[in-house]
This record gives C-alpha cells, structure tokens and sequence, in this order.
C-alpha cells in the first residue's frame, strides 16, 4: 500500500472492491486477463458481458472460492481476507437446494454457515419469510417447491447475514415477471440501505433500470467500464427523433434531404403527420429546431440515447470477433 | 456454533433422517438373522427325513446288522421272491431294497449284494449301508489274521507331535489361524465400513453437485471444511447403524433360535469353543477338555484392550485415507454412472488386502509377505490387524513394524487428503467436463 498516494488511498476507501491486473488461467486457457476494477460503495455495478466472457471466474475470485494466477483484490479498503467471506452475499448463477431438506432448516443451516447465531437467524428468516410472503413454508420441503419458489429462499440466504458486499450473478432466471420485479424492488431497497451490489448478467435489459455502474466484459478482458450515464453519452451519435404536423410532407421532404443527414421517414396525409429521424454533425440542435418550427407545429422532439444492449453490440464489433 | 460442527450435523441428520438408510439399517438385521434361520430351519427339517429301506436278506449274516434310526429305517422281508420283495417296497413308496442273498461266505455274501432303488441313491443312505459291510468285512478279516479288534483300535490310534516354545509354555495347534480369524474379523470390518460409507460420502458429494448447492456452501465455508465435515458425518452415521446392527441380530439371533429351537451350536460349530470360554465346560471328553482349556486361556490372554485401541487407529486412518478418495472421484465426476472406473482401482487394494491377509498371514503372520502388506499403508489397517491378536513384541509384532506401519499410515493420509482436497476444490465447480490427467494435475495447483 506504501506505493499508493494519498489521492490512491482515498480511492481505495471509496470503493467497496478493487481489484488490479487479476489474471487466472486454466491450462492453456486465459479466463481473464489482467482484470482492473474499481466498485463504489453503495452502488449497483454491473458485471456484463456474453456466457464465458468470465464473469463467473471474476465473482468466484472475490468470493475466495477460486485464486487467482496473479494480481490483487482489495476489499473495503484492505487486501481481501479469509474472514471477509462473512461480509460478501452471493447468489450464484448455478444455485440449487438441498433437495430432501426441508426449506427452514435448511435456511438455519446456510445462515448460520454464514456466522449468524441460531437465535438471531431465526428472527430474520421470520422477519424475511413474513416479508415475501412465504410464511407458511418453513416445514415444507424442497422438492414440493417450484422453481420460482426455490429462488425466494436462495434470495433471503444471500442477503441475510446483511453483507457489506452482495453479489448477484443472473438473479433473475427462473423468476416469473411478477417475483423477478419483487426481487428487483428488494435488491433496489438493499442498495438504498448502503449495501454495494454487483449485479452479473448478460441479459443487457434489466441493467438500464438498476445499474449506475458498469463494466463490458469480453474475452476475458475488460474493454469498457465506467458509470452507465456517462458510457450513454460518450456513445450517443446525436440522431434525433421528430415529429410535426404540416400540410405537404413530401414537400418538406424534399426541401430537408439536401440540408440534414434523413435517416428515415413518414408522412401521414390524413393526420397530417410527419416524422423522421435525422442525424447531427454536432449536437447543437439549435439549427434544425429553428428551421422546423417555421415550417409547422413541433409536437416531439429527442435524442435517441443508445441502449445498454447498443452499446455493447457496438463495442464488441468494434473489437471484432463477435459471433 | 463452529462451522465444522455443523456441517457434521447436517450431513449426520440428513443421512440418519434418509428412509432408505432407515429401511435398511431396520431392514438388514432382520434380512441376515432370517437368512441364518432359514437356512438352520431347513438343514434340521432336511435331517429329520426318515428314508425306508427293505431288507431281503436270505443269509445266514447281517441279522442284527441293520437297526433303524432317525435318519433311516428298515423294513425286513422274509421268505418271498427277489422279484416280489421288488414289487412291494416299490408299491408301497419305500426308497429302496437291500438285496442279500444266500452264499456260504461272507465275501460272497457282500459280493453279490444289491442295492435297488427307485432313481440314483442318495450317497449318505450308500455310505449307512457300505459302512456296515465295511466293519463285518473286517471283523471278519481280522478274525482270519488273528488279530483282535482291541488290538486293531489301537493301531488306529492317530498321533500328534507335542510342540512347545523355547520358554516351556504349550503351543496350541491352529491358535495362529484363530488369532487371524480375529484380526481378520475387524479387518474385515473396516474393509465393509470404507466400501458402504465411503460409498455414501461419494454420493453426497455427486449430490451437492447435481443440486447445485455446492457453489452457496463454498461461499460460505472452505471447500476442505466441507470435505471433512461430510466424511465425519457419514462416518458417524455408519458407525450409529453398524451399533445397531451388531445389537439387533444380536437380540435377535436369540429370540429366533429361542423360537424355532435350533441350538445355535448347530450353526457355530464350535460348540466346545464357546462353552468353554463361558467357562461351563459340559459334557466334553475328559482330555480335549484340558486342551479347551488352554485354547480358551489363550483367548483370553489376546490383548483385547490393546487389538480394540489399534483397530481404532487403523480404522480412523484407514477409513479417512480412502473416503478422502472418495470425495475427490465424487467430486472430479458429474454422475454416478461415471464412477465405476475410478472405484475399482480404489477397492483393489482392499480385496488385495483381504485375500493376502486370509492366505498368507493365516499361514504365516510373520512372515515376509505379511510383513510387507501391514506396511504397505493402503493394506496395512486390514492386515496388521490380522497379525496384531498374536501380540506385540516377542513372537508377536516387532514394535519396530508397528510404528513404521502407522507412521507410514499417518504420512499417506495426510498426503492423501491433501491430494483429494485440491482434487476436490476445484472438481466440485466443474460441470460436464471430464478433466483430463494435465487438468487433474493442475488443479493441484490452484
């Protein structure tokens, strides 16, 4: 730690994981290749990338299940420790149950694993079971359970012990749309608490909604990272949607090719409507607001900001050897 | 609580709480103890069928010769034809005809004797029947030599070397054999214990694996922790069934024979072995007595204590070295179908260990084959303690082999479960895959 600055330090305690040039092999297989992250405390980060981009290897890593070759991992300010394993929930990807077991008992079991006295346990399953609505199946066993129903129980043992650290790898497969938006609204609450959340998918949708944190991997490598917002807008390539109402489209057409880049549009003659998509040199919209409302009633007008999914596509593509 | 502990005492509930672990720990008891009986019930019923034979006998011998007992009976004919004596035993269902007909001699008479029966006859009514010739012919042979039937006795007599150590105390014949026959007991003991549990800690395993709950536990504890928590657990649940086991056919070994009234000394066959060492010593012949005696004293002076607290060493070293096995091939595959090929090198050197120990240190507990396999330390729990009830030291055990045995032992298993540990870690995240030696090798590295 002595060779980082104050500046360094303080970097550190911002962020609730950090981790430098972490590098894991099997065999002649690079799982990944000098990983440098940095997760802010108190956020939802979101670890994305296609199936065997590495994802799992990296929460493997900071789980302790799996070490890496080289590099370093450094937790809430410190060099990650045995002990740590107490202060991390995970939940993950391939999760299952004991099957002949039944679901409180073997709450107790998985929570007290995680260091929690019997007593203490007891009153959050309680609190947790009453808070999902499952009350009633403490004496149930596994395998009358429905998948669906397996994942709530899986959800509550993650987070019970309330880590400092929640790693959440694809929570929402296996959900229906009415639980996976309650397990959304928990993990959302947990992050309001002061919980830090790394959330690992390759479903790009539901990051839009939960993550202000993200970082691409591919190829076992990182190849963009940063906050969401400013990720969207370093990749928005200032296309405009817009809409107004005006006598002659066709026309107005006409007139607009030479002048704006029309990447398409539409002329509704009854309604009266005309819309299009234009993109921008710059994104100075002053010019064609102008020349537009001269010209007829402006009743939309947006950029279009691209999506997780766009640009994840896109930077892929750019890297090459997406299939 | 610690973390270990609990795991112990989930694996220990789950398997005790298991039906089929239930059914059969109630189950086999029941199972082995009706086997026994049921062989014992049809042994006496298959003793007690009377067989019916005719005699026809026209000479002058054999008068008093053919007496009936419980096994056989005789029904004698007088003064009517070969052919009708034949029609009637047939007629009436009995099992054959004796046929004796009328010569001077007694060679002759023997000579042309016959036996009719229905189908082949059995070999034990044919030996009832040869054996009486047998000892007229010889009566009667001996008669024309001019020896007399006490002198021929004893002829007869067999003789015995006596034996004794250097030190003066008696040798007993076959006391070796016994010795091993109990070592071999709990070697054998051991071998059934690694093989069921073993078992058992492999499937658990394959089980977190299929369930995939393996990844949630090892998020929360060390995979090692996991490994050994499972393997005591298992363990302990064996142990609670095997208690159970050992006292039910006990109890109710008794109550069956009480039942069916079958003398358990029927099945046995050492009679004499057990009464003496209960010390009751009833009816026995006067000097095999004194040599019950001294096998019974020697019994006794087996260092019991001694054999019980090395079976334990041996069986807690032995039993965590192979179940370690276990839990790494559990743990390398993804389906019990896949496990054959890695068992069989694993129950080699307990068969090994079990047929070397019956052929070789039965004949031989000290000799160098003996020697080298309760060294060996895959070997060495099952046949060092057939060798061990022969005592330590002087004519027993060298002490020196002793130690070696289970420093050897003690080195091995923590090699072992190193090994199966590493195996274990990183098998137990692996899906679909068959890891091939390269891989195995590196996963020692992780």
């Amino acid at each position: 730690m002595i060779q980082f600055s104050i500046f360094g330090e303080i970097a550190y305690m911002n962020n609730i994981l950090v981790t430098k040039e972490v590098t894991k092999q099997f065999g002649n297989y690079t799982a990944l290749n000098k990983i440098s992250l940095e997760i802010p405390k108190n956020s939802i980060y979101g670890l994305l990338g296609p199936n065997g981009a590495g994802k799992t290897t990296l929460i493997r890593i900071i789980n302790q299940i799996t070490f890496p070759d080289s590099g370093e991992v450094f937790f809430d300010g410190s060099a990650l420790l045995p002990q740590d394993i107490s202060l991390i929930g995970y939940l993950p990807e391939e999760r299952g149950l004991y099957k002949s077991m039944k679901v409180g008992e073997q709450a107790l079991y998985l929570a007290q694993l995680k260091g929690l006295s019997k007593d203490e346990a007891k009153k959050r399953l309680k609190f947790w079971f009453e808070r999902l609505e499952i009350g009633d199946w403490w004496n149930k066993k596994v395998q009358e359970l429905s998948k669906g129903m397996a994942q709530k129980i899986q959800f509550i043992v993650t987070v019970l012990h309330e880590p400092k650290l929640l790693i959440f790898d694809e929570p929402f497969s296996g959900f229906d749309p009415i639980n996976a938006n309650l397990i959304k609204d928990e993990i959302i609450r947990l992050k309001e608490n002061g919980t830090s959340i790394i959330f690992s998918t390759h479903r790009m949708e539901s990051v839009e909604e939960l993550c202000e944190y993200i970082a691409l991997l591919h190829q076992s490598e990182i190849i963009l990272d940063g906050k969401l917002s400013e990720i969207k807008k370093a990749y928005k390539n200032n296309i405009f949607n817009i809409g107004l109402e005006v006598g002659d489209g066709d026309l107005l057409l006409k007139e607009m090719s030479p002048k704006f880049n029309i990447i398409s549009s539409k002329y509704d003659p009854i309604e009266k409507q005309f819309d299009c998509t234009v993109q921008l040199p710059t994104n100075d919209s002053g010019e064609i607001l102008a020349y537009l409302s001269k010209r007829g009633n402006v009743n939309e007008f947006f950029e279009t900001i691209p999506s997780a999914n766009d640009i994840f596509i896109q930077t892929v593509k750019s890297k090459g050897s997406y299939e | 609580m610690n973390k270990l502990a609990l795991i112990i005492k989930r694996e220990y509930l789950a398997k005790v709480r298991n039906k089929s672990f239930v059914v059969m720990t109630f189950l086999s008891p029941i199972l082995m103890v009706g086997m026994i009986v049921l062989i014992a019930y049809l042994t006496k019923i298959n003793d007690n069928e009377q067989r019916v034979i005719t005699i026809l006998n026209e000479s002058d011998y054999f008068s008093n010769d053919f007496n009936s007992n419980e096994n056989m009976a005789f029904v004698k004919f007088k003064g009517i034809s070969l052919q009708k004596a034949k029609d009637s035993t047939l007629s009436l269902g009995y099992y054959g005809l004796l046929y004796i007909p009328d010569e001077k001699d007694l060679e002759k008479v023997a000579g042309r004797s016959f036996f009719f029966s229905k189908d082949a006859p059995s070999s034990s009514v044919l030996d009832k029947l040869e054996d009486t010739f047998q000892d007229r012919l010889q009566q009667r042979r001996l008669q024309d030599l001019g020896v007399s039937a006490k002198d021929f006795a004893l002829m007869d007599n067999q003789f015995e070397i006596n034996t004794s150590t250097f030190n003066g105390e008696q040798n007993l014949k076959g006391i070796n054999e016994i010795k091993a026959f109990i070592g071999g007991g709990f070697g054998y003991l051991i071998m059934m214990f690694i093989i069921i549990y073993g078992g058992f800690v492999m499937r658990s395993v394959i089980e977190e694996k299929t369930s995939r709950i393996i990844e949630v536990i090892i998020s929360s504890v060390k995979p090692f922790q996991l490994m050994l928590g499972k393997i005591i657990g298992t363990s302990l649940a064996g142990i609670t069934q095997f208690a159970i086991w050992i006292v039910s056919a006990g109890l109710l070994m008794l109550v069956a024979f009480s039942i069916f009234g079958i003398d358990p000394s029927v099945m046995s066959g050492s009679h004499g072995m057990s009464s003496a060492i209960g010390g009751g010593m009833p009816a026995m012949v006067p000097n095999a007595n004194q040599t019950m005696q001294l096998y019974a004293q020697e019994l006794f002076e087996i260092p019991w204590l001694m054999l019980i607290g090395f079976f334990i060493v041996y069986f807690v070293l032995g039993y965590l070295i192979y179940s370690s096995i276990y839990a790494a091939i559990g743990a390398a595959v993804d389906n019990e179908t896949d496990t054959q090929q890695f068992i069989f090198p694993v129950i080699l050197p307990l068969m090994l260990a079990i047929y070397v120990g019956f052929f070789s240190v039965f004949n031989n507990p000290h000799g160098p084959i003996a020697v080298g396999f309760s060294l060996f330390p895959l070997t060495s729990p099952i046949v060092m303690l057939m060798r061990l009830p022969g005592g330590i030291g002087e004519g027993g055990v060298p002490i020196w082999q002793l130690i070696t045995s289970i420093l050897l032992l003690i080195v091995t298993f923590i090699g072992i479960v190193w090994l199966a540990a590493k195996i274990y870690r990183v098998g137990i995240l692996m899906y679909g895959k068959k890891p091939s030696y390269k891989e195995l090798y590196k996963w020692l590295k992780y």
